[in-house]
C-alpha cells in the first residue's frame, strides 16, 4: 500500500539499506527497480555516505527520476521514480 | 557430548574443523566433543585456480583433492546434501533423510552460480567460475582471431571481486602476445559508478585500464543478451556488440538456507554479525566465507581470516569461559593477490576500517600468487598460515 512522506510523495516501496555499505544500497535500489512497474516510487534509506552521490548518478544514467534526497536522523532518504 | 556440526568442506569449513581439533583435541579424544563436517561431494576444490585453467595452463585435476585427506582424523566427514536446518530444535536434515543434531553449528556453505537467471547466458556467455567453464573459455580464446571482447559482471555480489579485472588484463596481454591486439577491442563493464567497489583499488586500476586501451563502461548492469544481434544489454539502456562475451554469472546463497528461514530470498545470504560472525539472533550458529551478507569480498581469504574467530567463540562456549575478544572479534581482515598481466601483480590487504593501499604492481606479487596457489594444500586448510 502506498504511504505518504512529509513532502507528499506517494512511496510505493521502501528499501531500508541502512547498515549496508557501498555498493549495497545502490544494488538494493536496482533490485527494487527491476521488480517494480514504471511509475513506481521507491524510497531508499542509506547510512553509507557514498549513496548520496552514487545513487543520483545512477538514476540519471538509467533514465529514472530523482524526486528527493533528504538527510534524516543518521541516514539519507533518496526517493526515485521508475520512468522506463 | 557437545556436538559441533560444520556445513561445507571449502576453505572456511575445513580450516575451522582443523583449528577446532587443535584447541579441543583432549576433549574430542575423551569423547566429550564430537566434530563433523558435511560436504556435498567429499571433494575439496581450490576455486581461485579456475581462472588459470583459462589463462595459465592450469589443469582441473590439480585443483581438487579428497576432503578426507585435508581433515584431521578426529573429524567425521559426512558426504550428503543438506535439505533443511531446524534451528529451534538444533537438527540438520540431509536429503536422504539422515538427521544430524548439534549444539554448535557452523555454516560454511559458500555461494553458487546461477547463470540460468539470465536468458541465453549458457549459450552466449563464457565464464571461469567452474573448471569446465574455464576450459571452455580457453577453447573460445584459442579460436578467437580478433574482434570485440566484452567482459562484465552479471550480478552482485560475486566470488573473488578482482577476478573479472584480472581476466581482462590477462586477456589483453594475451591478445598483444598473439599479435591480435590491433584488431581486437576490449570493453569492461562495471555495475557501479567506477571500475571496482573499493575506491582505492578503483583509483589504481582505472589508469591501467586506460593505458591498456580497455574501455571502461560504468553503471552497466547486465539485463539481457541478444544472441541474434550479438549484443549485451544493460538495465541502464546501453548495449554493446560482442564477438566474445565473458560474464561473471549471478551468484546466490544456498537454497536450503532460504527454505530454512535463515537467509532472506532472493539472495540467500546469511544475516551475520560483523564482529561475532553469529547468524541472526541464534547464540550457537555461526557463518563464514561466501555464505554471509557481510560487505566484504566473497573469497577464500575472507573465510581464512574468519575461521579462527569462529573457533575461539565455539571453544569458549564449550570451555564455559568468556570469549577472548582479541581472538574472537572479526575486524574484517581480507588479503588477496591481484594479477595485472605481463607477469605483474599487486596485493590487496584491508579490513573494515582500513581500505587497501595496493603497492605498485611488480613481478614479486605475481609470483607470490603462483606460489600461494601451489602450496595451498599444505598451508591454509591445515591452519599452518
Amino acid at each position: 500500500m502506498a504511504t505518504m512522506t512529509d513532502t507528499t510523495i506517494a512511496i510505493t516501496r521502501t528499501v531500508d539499506a541502512r547498515g549496508s555499505f557501498c555498493p549495497g544500497p545502490l544494488m538494493e535500489l536496482i533490485r527494487a527497480i527491476r521488480e517494480s512497474q514504471v511509475g513506481a516510487v521507491i524510497a531508499v534509506y542509506s547510512s553509507d555516505k557514498g549513496s548520496k552521490t552514487d545513487i543520483p548518478k545512477w538514476v540519471e544514467k538509467a533514465g529514472h527520476r530523482l524526486l528527493s534526497l533528504e538527510a534524516r536522523d543518521g541516514y539519507d532518504e533518496i526517493v526515485v521514480e521508475k520512468r522506463r | 557430548m557437545e556436538r559441533i556440526l560444520i556445513l561445507g568442506g571449502g576453505v572456511g569449513g575445513t580450516l575451522t574443523a582443523n583449528l577446532l581439533v587443535k584447541k579441543l583435541r583432549a576433549r574430542i579424544d575423551r569423547g566429550e566433543v564430537g566434530l563433523s563436517v558435511v560436504d556435498t561431494t567429499g571433494q575439496h576444490v581450490y576455486q581461485p585456480g579456475f581462472m588459470y585453467i583459462a589463462m595459465g595452463g592450469e589443469r582441473a585435476a590439480n585443483l581438487q583433492r579428497p576432503e578426507r585427506s585435508l581433515l584431521d582424523k578426529r573429524v567425521t566427514l559426512v558426504i550428503g546434501e543438506v535439505e533443511r536446518i531446524d534451528a529451534e530444535h538444533q537438527v540438520v536434515t540431509l536429503t536422504d533423510g539422515r538427521p544430524l543434531g548439534y549444539e554448535q553449528l557452523v555454516l560454511a556453505t559458500g555461494s553458487r552460480i546461477v547463470p540460468e537467471a539470465i536468458e541465453h547466458f549458457d549459450t552466449e556467455a563464457q565464464h571461469f567460475y567452474t573448471a569446465e567453464a574455464a576450459a571452455r573459455l580457453r577453447v573460445a580464446l584459442d579460436q578467437f582471431n580478433g574482434g570485440r571482447i566484452v567482459l562484465g559482471i552479471a550480478g552482485m555480489p560475486y566470488k573473488c571481486p578482482p577476478a573479472p579485472l584480472e581476466v581482462a588484463f590477462l586477456i589483453e596481454a594475451e591478445m598483444r602476445q598473439r599479435g591480435l591486439r590491433d584488431r581486437t577491442t576490449i570493453d569492461y563493464c562495471s555495475p557501479i559508478g567506477r571500475a571496482f567497489t573499493i575506491e582505492s583499488v578503483s583509483e589504481m586500476v582505472t589508469p591501467i585500464l586506460a593505458e591498456k586501451a580497455i574501455e571502461l563502461h560504468t553503471f552497466f548492469n547486465v539485463e539481457a543478451i541478444d544472441p541474434e544481434r550479438k549484443m549485451v544489454q544493460s538495465l541502464e539502456g546501453e548495449e554493446l556488440p560482442y564477438d566474445l562475451l565473458v560474464l561473471v554469472p549471478p551468484h546466490q546463497g544456498q537454497q536450503f538456507l532460504m527454505d530454512s528461514g535463515l537467509a532472506p530470498a532472493p539472495g540467500g545470504w546469511l544475516p551475520t554479525d560483523r564482529a561475532t560472525l553469529k547468524v541472526g539472533d541464534w547464540p550457537n550458529i555461526y557463518a563464514l566465507g561466501d555464505a554471509t551478507d557481510l560487505p566484504l569480498s566473497k573469497a577464500g581469504s575472507t573465510a581464512h581470516f574468519e575461521a579462527p574467530i569462529v573457533t575461539e567463540r565455539i571453544v569458549a562456549a564449550i570451555e564455559g569461559r568468556k570469549v577472548d575478544h582479541k581472538h574472537g572479534d572479526y575486524l574484517g581482515k581480507v588479503m588477496c593477490f591481484f594479477e595485472i598481466g605481463d607477469g605483474k601483480g599487486t596485493l590487496l590487504q584491508f579490513d573494515y576500517t582500513h581500505p587497501p593501499r595496493p603497492p605498485k604492481p611488480n613481478q614479486l606479487w605475481h609470483l607470490g600468487k603462483i606460489v600461494f596457489n601451489k602450496t595451498y594444500w599444505h598451508t591454509v586448510p591445515k591452519g599452518r598460515v
